[in-house]
């Protein structure tokens, strides 16, 4: 498997990558989501930027009442992370699932949500624990939560020049969290992955990665249970079909899991 | 574009196509062609080394990307002798013998490269730990029951750390708030 | 014929002695095809069709040919005069018409069509692999796409979209086999009851990890050619290229088959890339290389399995099988392949018997083309499908009966026999059994499970969420394939024995080389542990030779479990008469009668005395005869073919013990019994780990493995993150145990445990989910495999 000819370029400095991916550069950085689909030449960018090197996009770290993970932190990282464990749990055990050890050595946070999977973890963990995306572009950063950043199939409210920079997420201090995933056991991405966050107030937020073709917060789920209803998960929402599960049946799973998260709290 | 690594010990200096596979150019540039590709999907793990002392799939990485890293592949595990010829074997080589870890061989380097990975994290695994560390590797051959035995048996076997090289380079700079 | 195990005291054999091949493997320096460079070697791509069936109209090759490090690429209109890839195996329609043939050409003209998704319409040579890739991309194809069919069944159907121009109805050829349909009529209306089930045995992919990958190398100094392959029997695929395909002399011809990371069938076939890199180098007179990536060996390498069918068992009040009527279609795909026509017939209808006295038996085969690859022999091959028939039905019946699996078929298994003392048990479905007790397979399998404690821990499971369930597999089935004269009598184009040569060197040291092929089977170590006990040496004397056409005279390689049982038979003759004529020289050098000495632990002794030689001063003596009995030949070397008498049997019983949650229908797999007898065995930790692969790869086919075509024939769950293999965390340590019925008629009592595993497990794994099902009230009667948790989901909510 050989990709389409391009060109490699290493970006120095956030500056330098800003500047390069503005003059139509791809960014790379684990390139675990991407490299696979040049290599099926499904995806043929002219320039690769690598931005795997930056500074910029590294560590974990807590900036007042928020853990701040860089954009180019790997899953793996992220599973192992003292910081991490203490104020978000669930996105430790979450990373633990994604892929396989060795993409999760290279694979980062902000390359696979920008690559937007549907069927990915990470959408489900940040948008359940109200993380923000900060991206950087040519006219400065800026932020979107994570609830309005997957916008669609493979598609975010990234603008093409732009670069996620970090990924900032409340502490969770005294809430209970839990991602519970149904795998595909080929490829391993979620068929259903079931994000739930219990605040110490009581307050839910629901997410699902893999049901829709976006993932989403389920704010039906949400109301249905703080009022004592029975949840009914991903009501309707468009949900995705393949050969190894079908609507009715990603459906049923999708309450099944909402089921299990919230007997894990 | 001219890369520069350190390979199972010994600095290289090459130049590749800047689409280059850091598996192509083990295999292709420097012979190296005991690291395999067995997939096109970053699947099957026939293709995992170490980069900077951590399991990765060379397939799904460009050359370019492990330009100034240290490649650790299944040609530098054992240690060598003097005059170049294998010495002592890792003890993960010597589990696999001794257990029947591998039939055609050709999963078998990324299976202990990988393997390698999860003890230097995990000395005693239980057999669940083992099996998900795998979780990367397909075997069609063993059936695993065997490779399990052989990385238990490599666990109990090693008395040092299996590599001196513990450095983790992704996650070393510090965040900038 | 002289029973070699107890005639020895053998220091080697039975030993679970490690691996001498290992080393190379675990320090990376296995040398496969693809990692083998040869000087100015090329590197080829093929330009293939997309669709599976389409005529081609035309083909522009201008900006490919222009690119710079293009070389040259070749179409049909090029190979036109090479013949196709042709069939190994000849079975006939039931009315004696020949089998339809259609020729599978190199390459696909212009104005013809291409039948499958992957057939190649172009060979593109360049001077790197990226050059060769991009180029073949820039080849233009104007297509007329056609309609196609994936699905045999649907293949029959009239109006169904026509294979091959010439064969409107898209079959093969029809077949039957057994006792008249009339009497298995009879039998079924006057059974109390029949159990009948129609089931689908899926088409699965081999997936060997190695691709395939080919260098041709033609030197035009000498006009020789070399191959390296990826194959599992490289004299083979001389044989098929040399005489069928390209018309060149096979003493021209050099095939090496160097380390094979693994075939499962898929690697016996000779594939067109193999003879056109061939063919291409002699064009260039440079060596060409092509590697399959694991995208084309989806689309191309031969696929397993496939059949739709009808099956029904009857039985008599008391429990008693009285007759069995199946009706089956088997796809055969676009074109027939090396071995495709024997495996739905002779190496399936014949395997119908299974253990089970059955009186009455009738199969009724149809083998169809379709817009497929080609379907061939994959691990088991063909018996995998008629275990998986027989044991289905059998575990069914039980249910449906309210009679216990495990006590059902001890009621109906043929009773013991040694082949020895007693004949051997002819069935109904033409075959001979050679030997089999087939009760102790099952009595230890069930002493393992802890039948009863399993059943109490069935009853409590039936209470909560996650449903417990038990499935049984007794299986036997034919390997040492094959002797040459029944198989040429069922119509196999080609002998089935196996040859080997026993070189002594002067120092005594001792080269073995065998036509069989070692691809992951450990070979080096377990034929060389046969011939260091049978010669009374040192293991590290004994070299083992094989995979290289110019070492050996002849070979026909390995699979159908062959490799030992007719490899190693053919070593032992060999060895015969290293030994005899070692004697003769031994004698003379002692002075006294051959008959006086007795050879033992390496040395001729006279006996009752303590005057002895040892094996290299005999060997030395051979290749310096100063001193040397009158007309004797000099040298120790001798070549040997042996064609076995008879199939080899091998049975056993899988135990599969499974977790059903009920919630999403997930099958977990927590226990894997197999108890089974391949007759003797050299090196126990070997045999295990055979068994241990077919059982992973026929818990694949039950729980994760299947291709999914769409309406258009296209596969669309070619790749590794859709195609799923079990991996490590999808499966338990498994139980495995042994019981010993040695094979009557080959020296070494052995019968071949390569393909058991995957041919006894796939039905155990069903039938467990099936027992969990009805334990929890769910009587459902078939769940398609792969098992999905969906299916078993929906099995249990429909």
């Amino acid at each position: 498997m050989i990709t389409y000819p391009f060109q490699y370029k290493r970006a120095s400095s956030l500056a330098d990558a800003v500047a390069l991916l503005a003059d139509g550069g791809k960014a790379l950085s684990g390139g675990h989501s991407l490299i696979p689909t040049m290599k099926l030449r499904l995806n043929a960018p002219d320039v690769l930027v690598d931005v795997g090197r930056l500074p910029e996009l590294k560590g974990i770290a807590l900036d007042g009442n928020e853990l701040v993970i860089g954009a180019g932190v790997t899953h793996g990282a992220i599973a192992a992370s003292d910081l991490v464990k203490q104020h978000l749990p669930m996105f430790a055990t979450g990373a633990g699932q994604i892929g396989d050890p060795s993409v999760r050595n290279r694979g980062t946070i902000g390359g696979s949500i920008a690559h937007a999977d549907p069927a990915a973890d990470w959408p489900a963990m940040l948008i359940a624990a109200d993380a923000t995306i900060v991206m950087q572009g040519p006219s400065g950063s800026r932020q979107v939560k994570a609830e309005q950043f997957f916008t669609g199939l493979f598609s975010t409210a990234m603008h093409e020049n732009e670069l996620i920079t970090q990924i900032r997420v409340p502490k969770h201090d005294g809430a209970k969290m839990t991602y519970q995933k149904f795998s595909q056991p080929a490829s391993r991405y979620a068929i259903v992955g079931c994000a739930v966050v219990k605040n110490a107030d009581g307050s839910l937020r629901v997410a699902f990665s893999g049901v829709s073709e976006a993932p989403f917060r389920d704010k039906n789920v949400e109301a249905q249970l703080s009022s004592g209803q029975t949840a009914d998960a991903a009501a309707g929402m468009s949900i995705l079909s393949d050969h190894y599960a079908s609507e009715e049946y990603r459906k049923h799973l999708a309450n099944v899991y909402l089921n299990r998260a919230l007997a894990a709290l | 574009m001219q890369i520069n690594l350190t390979v199972n010990g010994k600095a290289r200096k090459t130049d590749v196509e800047d689409r280059t596979l850091l598996v192509d150019y083990l295999r292709e540039n420097l012979r190296l062609t005991g690291t395999h590709v067995g997939c096109d999907t970053s699947s099957c793990g026939a293709c995992t080394v170490h980069l900077d002392g951590v399991a990765v799939k060379s397939c799904t990485l460009l050359a370019a990307q492990a330009d100034g890293c240290s490649v650790t592949t299944i040609e530098g595990l054992a240690q060598l002798n003097t005059n170049g010829t294998i010495g002592q074997l890792h003890p993960l080589q010597e589990g696999f013998k001794e257990c029947h870890g591998l039939q055609c061989g050709f999963c078998t380097p990324g299976m202990i490269m990988t393997a390698a990975d999860l003890l230097k994290r995990n000395p005693s695994p239980s057999e669940h730990d083992i099996r998900e560390a795998l979780e990367g590797n397909i075997c069609r051959c063993t059936g695993y029951h065997n490779i399990v035995k052989a990385i238990q048996w490599a666990a109990d076997h090693t008395a040092a750390p299996l590599l001196a090289d513990h450095h983790v380079w992704t996650n070393e700079v510090a965040v900038t708030v | 014929m002289t029973n070699f195990f107890k005639k020895m005291s053998n220091k080697f054999i039975g030993q679970s002695i490690k691996r001498v091949e290992d080393k190379r493997f675990i320090t990376g320096k296995g040398r496969y095809t693809d990692d083998i460079v040869l000087p100015g070697m090329l590197h080829a791509h093929f330009v293939r069709s997309p669709y599976a069936h389409a005529r081609v109209v035309s083909i522009d090759m201008t900006e490919a040919q222009a690119m710079p490090g293009v070389i040259a690429i070749y179409t049909g209109d090029d190979v036109k005069d090479l013949n196709g890839v042709p069939c190994g195996w000849q079975v006939n329609f039931r009315n004696g018409e020949t089998m339809r043939e259609p020729k599978h050409p190199m390459l696909i003209a212009t104005g013809d069509t291409a039948k499958h998704a992957g057939d190649p319409v172009a060979i593109v040579i360049a001077e790197s692999k990226a050059i060769a890739t991009d180029a073949a991309e820039s080849v233009q194809i104007e297509w007329d796409e056609l309609p196609a069919v994936a699905n045999p069944a649907e293949a029959l159907k009239p109006g169904a979209p026509k294979v091959h121009e010439q064969f409107p109805d898209n079959t093969a050829f029809d077949w039957s086999l057994g006792n008249p349909i009339e009497e298995v009529d009879a039998a079924m209306a006057a059974a109390a009851h029949v159990t009948t089930l129609e089931f689908v045995n899926q088409r699965v992919v081999p997936n060997a990890m190695e691709p395939r990958a080919y260098i041709g190398a033609y030197d035009e100094v000498s006009d020789k050619y070399t191959l390296y392959t990826s194959t599992q029997n490289p004299h083979l695929i001389r044989l098929l290229m040399c005489a069928f395909v390209l018309g060149i002399p096979e003493h021209k011809v050099r095939v090496v088959g160097p380390d094979v990371g693994g075939g499962f069938g898929s690697k016996i076939y000779h594939y067109t890339e193999e003879a056109l890199v061939t063919w291409a180098s002699k064009q260039l007179s440079q060596p060409v290389k092509w590697t399959s990536d694991r995208s084309e060996a989806f689309l191309l390498d031969a696929h397993g399995r496939d059949h739709v069918t009808k099956a029904e068992m009857g039985f008599d009040a008391d429990g008693n099988v009285m007759g069995l009527r199946i009706k089956t279609v088997a796809n055969m795909g676009a074109y027939l392949s090396t071995f495709a026509p024997a495996v739905p017939t002779y190496l399936h209808g014949t395997l119908l018997q299974g253990l089970y006295v059955t009186p009455k038996i009738n199969i009724d085969m149809t083998c169809v083309f379709t817009h497929t690859v080609a379907v061939d022999a994959y691990r088991g091959a063909g018996r995998p499908e008629a275990t998986y028939l027989l044991e289905r039905l059998m575990d069914l019946a039980a249910l449906e009966m309210g009679r216990d699996p495990a006590e059902l078929r001890f009621q109906n298994f043929i009773p013991k026999f040694d082949g020895v003392t007693e004949p051997g048990y002819q069935t109904q479905v033409a075959l001979q059994y050679d030997s089999g007790d087939y009760h102790p397979v099952l009595e230890r399998g069930l002493e393992m499970l802890g039948y009863a404690d399993f059943r109490a821990a069935q009853k409590e499971a039936a209470k909560t969420n996650k449903l417990l369930g038990v499935g049984f597999s007794t299986y036997v089935e034919a390997c040492g394939i094959a002797p040459s004269a029944v198989v040429g009598a069922l119509g196999a184009r080609a002998g089935l024995y196996e040859s080997a040569q026993v070189r002594v060197q002067p120092t005594g040291k001792v080269s073995v080389f065998t036509g069989s092929h070692s691809h992951g089977q450990g070979h080096e170590t377990t034929f060389v542990q046969v011939v260091a006990d049978k010669l009374g040496i040192p293991m590290e004397d004994v070299d083992l030779v094989h995979g290289d056409s110019d070492a050996l005279a002849f070979g026909m390689g390995t699979y159908g479990s062959r490799s030992l049982a007719v490899g190693g038979s053919a070593i032992i003759k060999s060895i015969d008469k290293v030994l005899e004529k070692g004697a003769k020289i031994a004698a003379h050098k002692l002075e006294c009668a051959e008959g006086d000495l007795e050879y033992a632990e390496g040395k001729w002794t006279v006996k009752g005395t303590d005057k002895s030689i040892g094996f290299g001063d005999v060997a030395l003596t051979a290749y310096v005869p100063h001193v040397y009995p009158a007309g004797l030949e000099p040298g120790l070397d001798f070549s040997s073919f042996y064609d076995p008498a008879n199939f080899t049997y091998p049975f056993g019983c899988h135990i599969a013990v499974v977790e059903v949650d009920r919630e999403t229908g997930k099958t977990t797999l927590k226990r894997m019994i197999a108890v089974d007898d391949v007759g003797n065995v050299i090196n126990p930790m070997i045999v295990d780990g055979q068994i241990h692969g077919g059982l992973a790869q026929g818990i694949g086919q039950a729980m994760f493995e299947g291709t999914i075509y769409d309406e258009n024939a296209q596969l669309t769950n070619g790749t590794y993150m859709d195609y799923c293999m079990p991996r490590a965390d999808d499966l338990p340590m498994f139980e495995t145990d042994r019981r010993t019925t040695p094979c009557p008629h080959n020296p070494l009592g052995v019968k071949g445990a390569g393909e058991a595993g995957a041919i006894g497990s796939t039905p155990s794994v069903v039938n467990a989910v099936i027992d969990a099902l009805w334990s929890g009230g769910h009587q459902v009667k078939d769940i398609l495999m792969p098992m999905t948790p969906e299916r078993v989901w929906r099995a249990m909510n429909n």
